[in-house]
């Protein structure tokens, strides 16, 4: 059994452990319903959480992918009002401009040697500021595409298999493609594990980081669509603090956030996992909505030093090799 | 001739770091290449290997010339190389590790199972019998060697570089490398092979060339060598009868001296059986054995730097508490680690601030030493040690390894301890400044400090050491005075049966 | 020029050359007047506004210059004013709602600190557990509602002056001062960048890192503090979402203004608290000059940016090697280069 897969296992765990707890309090929770309006309600972070994870797999970090979300429905919102142009070309155009946006950074952080972390936060403040120059306000989506995207599969049992919840499912099945199944995606985990070490591997240092994030800044972009599509229109002051509950789920998910191990499943499922959790406290109706963003601390807490544990106990001591 | 090198020449601001020199490589040899930190090895290496492009002269591989600009050009041309710290990735398979690049694909995506079997068809032949599919992280650092020579041997083929590929590892795993490359060197590959442990270099090589301060030295077959000449070929002048200036008598001619410290019981589970040390007033206490016994381990727990599970300390006042390594300190003792680049020097810091580092650490945070006092013990250490540095406001990254070691010293001979731990004071340093650290020792001991010191070097052990103590496999062995104190007796205590080794060439 | 002049030079400059395009497009920028025993006039609204991203940014450089983050003092500030405004509602009295504000913040940063420094988690990561649950504790102290109350000696801390110049200004001002001479005048300084250059070395050089490690965290919380109390005494309320929200970044932001390596060691308290005052008044001259507040944050980016490319190292080496071939001519070649000729 490789060592590598015991924090994915975890995640497992903690999320069949969820349901259960979820199952006991309300048996009412175990229908398609429920599993449909999951998929749904967090369809967007899921596809941001894609790429996110992508990112991170690389030792980054992209801070801008909760005012890229917000840009994107006021881009759209906006262009959708002004002018003709098709719905579908303005999704294009849109996905064009944030992989665009995401590959500068990526360039930037290349070129410039310089933290992620940084680049990325002025991406975040360029971003929102950009959707704060296109209106203060919010602006309302009214379009026959639209009502299509609205569209959804009724499963047994009344629950609604949205068509932005496929999109999402879709973003993971494609990551996890990419990241195991592809030599972009070994660069991805190699960098991940040192960047100099991927230099002398062979690995193109720069063309992959500049993919990285503009496959970061692509689903973004895609899940700034799927969230004008869920609020109906796009406002600028959306998705505060997206990138970070997106990061959680990237760590609760099993992935470490110095990269270089974890995977794309497990992403999902720590999507899923904080997504039970804000049900069951919408079920609940005693507990404070607050609550779940202290019960997401803990969990963060407790896969933290999961992970810390656990890479004590697997990596082999060696005297004077660098790591 | 496989390669050859003529008039390679590389320059950078203030420094002339390869000029003029020649090498070549026969198909079918393993050819040592040696030298004293700045003799421009490392240098010779990144021109082959692309990292640098040289100035002047050529770089001709199999009748034709090349001039790679890149690793991945010089790997295409043939070139592959092998580091000290292992360039593979230990957060991907050895699978992974051994096909970047290059993985079997169906239909555009990766394919694992053609990605294993080329894995496992690339180690036929190596020894080795692992798993590919297991994360390389989980292997020790010689099958992690294996496995980058496998990629390297595979994506090259032509001439393997090996660059101090046996520092990390032990006796056993040296040999184990040695039988991989040997089998390499039958097979026609050359391979450039650079270390400083002159043992490893008459055990494997066939000819050897050696650079000093960027010049082309000699070249020649080992067999016309012995050790004496290519320490000399090396400094330039002698070593033997420096050392011997400095040996400590063993015949019996030491005074007694009174027992300081006594360390009774000492040991952790699982990392060294307890043993019993008692260090006397101004004596040497040299400690012997492989890389990997327990002699770091032994030191550690003196310092309090792993938390042993038995032993108590005492000196004559009373019980020491040795949990940590302030309290360590507190208790008047000293430790330069092994690792000076990890463990030793704060790089950012001036000379100035890291000599005076531990001194302040033991003053507190309150009370900081002025400046000028900082200065004042700055340039005292400076010239006693002959730290090479324009001044004591460079910052000590900037130095080079023998003086950035000596830093480290002087950090602890500011603090007086009165027992001082070495650990490996020479590792890495040029062959003269060696001499250096040993005239040291014999003055501290002079002035009634006492040292354990760690060395793989047996002649220089032998020169400071009162007494010397063998560990092997985590267990003090024996321990050696007097008369016995010599290389022929540590090896044999060492060895395990008892029969005496080849460990020196004639 | 004195080595620590020398070192505030840029960020000197810089915030000389911003004032200077502010007054260009609003001439009165530079006008202080007095009016009622307080000072008036744009640029004192700036030092009082700087006060919660200058507080913030004073713990912010000491624990960067570890080698690490904290990305929870907007959250911690939250808190913090939450708490005070909980005692003051709750009729305790002036004394035990700063205590218990400040204690709170010490309590956060004690957190933060074991966490790194004794189970040895990376600090963006344990930092971020607290900026996720921390707004949620916030939220239950003040009951998710905006707790408001009136205490004129509580509101003095956020409206009152001290010789004209208004307490925020007073307090991080002097705030920093104390700091940074408590830095520079005990081994402090010293001790914190060796732990940030080397944690390890200096543990073994008989540094007492794990002490000063949980140290700095626990000051950069009671800067939070600090920061929270003036926030909530400024608009009387403690908003538990509202308060502090994404101000750790802009306190990143002002650190790596003042030229702090994110990378740790070497760090400069002045020079941060000047970031923090370029950026109040970037925000303050863009609504003067008249431009949309929106562009505020457009200009912060550009303004990062900027930053970037001149801290690259990456450029710092390309400059090095251009100044000295311009300065000292080609290198020196060997004899045989030259016979060959």
């Amino acid at each position: 059994m490789n060592p590598r897969l015991y924090p994915l296992y975890a995640t497992v765990a903690i999320f069949l452990l969820a349901c259960l707890i979820c199952y006991i309090q309300f048996p009412y929770m175990a229908s398609t319903r429920v599993l449909g309006n999951l998929l749904t309600d967090n369809a967007y972070l899921g596809i941001a959480a894609v790429g996110m994870t992508i990112v991170i797999l690389s030792g980054g970090i992209d801070l801008s992918v909760g005012s890229v979300i917000a840009f994107s429905g006021v881009f759209i919102a906006v262009l959708l009002r002004d002018t003709n142009l098709p719905t579908p070309v303005i999704f294009a155009l849109l996905l064009a401009v944030t992989t665009g946006f995401g590959a500068a950074m990526g360039g930037l952080i290349h070129a410039l040697a310089m933290p992620p972390f940084i680049v990325t936060l002025a991406g975040m403040f360029l971003a929102r500021g950009a959707a704060y120059m296109l209106t203060i306000d919010s602006v309302p989506i009214d379009d026959p595409f639209y009502e299509m995207m609205r569209a959804y599969y009724l499963m047994p049992g009344k629950g609604r298999l949205t068509l932005i919840g496929v999109v999402m499912l879709l973003s993971f099945a494609v990551g996890m493609l990419i990241a195991h199944r592809t030599r972009f995606g070994a660069s991805v985990y190699a960098l991940g594990g040192g960047q100099n070490t991927a230099r002398l591997m062979g690995v193109k240092v720069g063309q992959t980081t500049v993919g990285i994030y503009a496959f970061s800044g692509f689903m973004a972009g895609l899940s700034g669509i799927v969230f004008s599509v869920y609020t109906g229109s796009g406002y600028p002051l959306a998705t505060v603090g997206t990138e970070l509950t997106a990061i959680a789920a990237v760590v609760i998910g099993g992935t470490l956030l110095t990269g270089g191990s974890g995977y794309v499943f497990g992403t999902f499922i720590g999507v899923m996992t904080m997504g039970l959790i804000q049900t069951y406290i919408v079920f609940d109706g005693t507990l404070s909505s607050w609550w779940t963003k202290i019960v997401i601390g803990g969990l963060l807490l407790l896969f933290i030093v999961l992970q810390k544990g656990l890479l004590r106990l697997t990596t082999v001591r060696f005297g004077g090799s660098a790591a | 001739m496989l390669l050859t090198i003529r008039s390679l020449t590389k320059t950078f601001p203030g420094t002339v770091a390869l000029d003029d020199v020649k090498f070549d490589l026969a198909a079918g040899e393993v050819h040592a290449l040696l030298g004293e930190n700045g003799a421009g090895k490392s240098t010779l290496i990144k021109c082959l290997t692309g990292a640098y492009r040289p100035d002047a002269g050529e770089i001709t591989l199999d009748g034709r010339r090349i001039a790679p600009r890149s690793t991945g050009e010089a790997q295409e041309l043939g070139i592959g190389t092998v580091y000290q710290e292992v360039n593979l990735l230990p957060n991907l398979t050895v699978a992974q590790n051994l096909c970047f690049g290059r993985e079997p694909r169906r239909f555009g995506m990766v394919s694992s199972r053609g990605t294993k079997a080329m894995a496992e068809e690339m180690l036929e032949g190596y020894g080795l019998d692992i798993d590919v599919s297991r994360d390389l992280g989980t292997y020790s650092v010689a099958i992690q060697q294996i496995v980058a020579i496998a990629r390297a041997v595979a994506l090259s083929g032509k001439v393997l570089i090996l660059d101090e590929p046996t520092a990390s590892l032990d006796a056993r795993e040296v040999e184990m490398l040695f039988d991989v490359v040997r089998g390499l060197r039958d097979k026609g590959l050359g391979i450039v092979f650079v270390s400083h442990f002159l043992d490893q270099v008459f055990d494997l090589s066939d000819r050897v060339t050696v650079l000093r301060n960027g010049n082309h030295v000699v070249t020649e077959d080992i067999a016309a060598l012995n050790r004496v000449r290519l320490i000399e070929h090396m400094l330039g002048h002698a070593l033997e009868h420096e050392v011997e200036d400095h040996t400590t008598p063993h015949d019996g001619t030491a005074p007694e001296r009174e027992a300081m410290l006594h360390f009774t019981d000492m040991g952790k589970r699982g990392v060294i059986e307890s043993f019993d040390l008692d260090i006397r007033k101004g004596e040497v206490v040299g400690l012997a054995g492989l890389l990997g016994s327990g002699r770091t381990e032994s030191a550690e727990l003196l310092f309090g730097l792993r938390g042993a599970t038995s032993g108590t300390a005492r000196d004559q006042s009373g019980p020491l508490k040795l949990d940590s390594p302030r309290a360590a300190i507190g208790a008047g003792f000293g430790f330069a680690p092994e690792d000076r680049k990890t463990d030793g020097i704060v790089a950012d810091l001036s000379v100035r601030e890291n000599i005076a580092l531990a001194l302040q650490a033991r003053r507190g945070w309150a009370r900081a030493i002025p400046k000028a006092e900082q200065a004042k013990l700055a340039d005292m250490y400076i010239r006693r040690l002959d730290i090479r540095t324009s001044d004591a406001e460079k910052a000590v990254g900037d130095l080079s390894g023998g003086n950035q070691q000596k830093v480290v010293l002087a950090r602890w001979l500011a603090m007086n301890p009165r027992f001082l731990i070495l650990d490996e004071p020479t590792r890495g340093i040029d062959v003269g400044a060696h001499a250096e650290i040993l005239r040291l020792i014999h003055e501290l001991t002079a002035e009634g400090m006492s040292l354990l010191v760690i060395s793989s070097e047996l002649d220089e052990l032998i020169a400071v050491s009162d007494r010397v103590i063998v560990v092997r496999d985590r267990r003090h062995v024996a321990e050696l005075t007097g008369a016995d104190v010599s290389t022929e007796t540590i090896v044999r205590a060492i060895a395990q049966h008892g029969e005496p080794r080849d460990g020196e060439a004639a | 020029m004195p080595p620590s002049l020398r070192r505030v030079m840029p960020q000197v400059v810089t915030l000389l050359a911003v004032c200077g395009l502010v007054t260009v497009f609003f001439p009165g920028f530079l006008e202080i007047h007095m009016s009622d025993g307080r000072l008036v006039g744009p640029v004192i609204d700036i030092l009082k506004r700087s006060a919660p991203v200058a507080l913030l940014a004073t713990g912010m450089t000491l624990v960067i210059a570890t080698r690490g983050i904290d990305l929870s003092v907007g959250t911690v500030m939250a808190i913090c004013g939450a708490v005070a405004a909980w005692a003051i509602a709750g009729g305790m009295g002036l004394g035990a709602a700063v205590a218990l504000a400040l204690g709170a913040g010490l309590l956060a940063g004690l957190w933060n600190g074991t966490l790194v420094a004794v189970i040895g988690i990376q600090p963006i990561v344990a930092t971020l557990i607290l900026m996720t649950a921390g707004r949620g504790i916030a939220q239950l102290i003040t009951e998710g509602r905006i707790l408001t109350f009136t205490h004129p000696g509580f509101a003095w801390f956020g409206s009152g002056t001290l010789f004209g110049i208004p307490v925020p200004a007073v307090i991080w001002i002097v705030t920093g001062i104390l700091v940074a001479q408590l830095m520079r005048r005990t081994a402090l300084g010293l001790l914190v960048e060796a732990i940030g250059i080397n944690r390890r070395a200096s543990a073994l050089a008989g540094v007492n890192a794990l002490v000063l490690l949980i140290a700095v965290y626990m000051a950069s919380g009671l800067c939070a503090a600090l920061a929270g109390i003036i926030t909530t005494a400024d608009i009387r309320g403690a908003d538990a979402n509202n308060a502090g929200l994404w101000l750790e970044l802009d306190a990143i932001l002002a650190v790596v203004i003042g030229g702090n390596s994110l990378l740790g060691g070497r760090f400069s308290v002045a020079a941060s608290l000047l970031g923090a005052l370029i950026i109040q008044t970037i925000d303050t001259g863009i609504l003067l000059a008249g431009f949309p507040s929106e562009y505020n944050l457009v200009i912060k980016a550009g303004l990062v940016v900027i930053i970037l490319v001149l801290q690259s190292p990456r450029i710092a080496t390309e400059w090095y090697f251009w100044r000295r071939s311009v300065t000292e001519g080609p290198p020196p070649v060997s004899r045989a280069k030259e016979e060959a000729r």
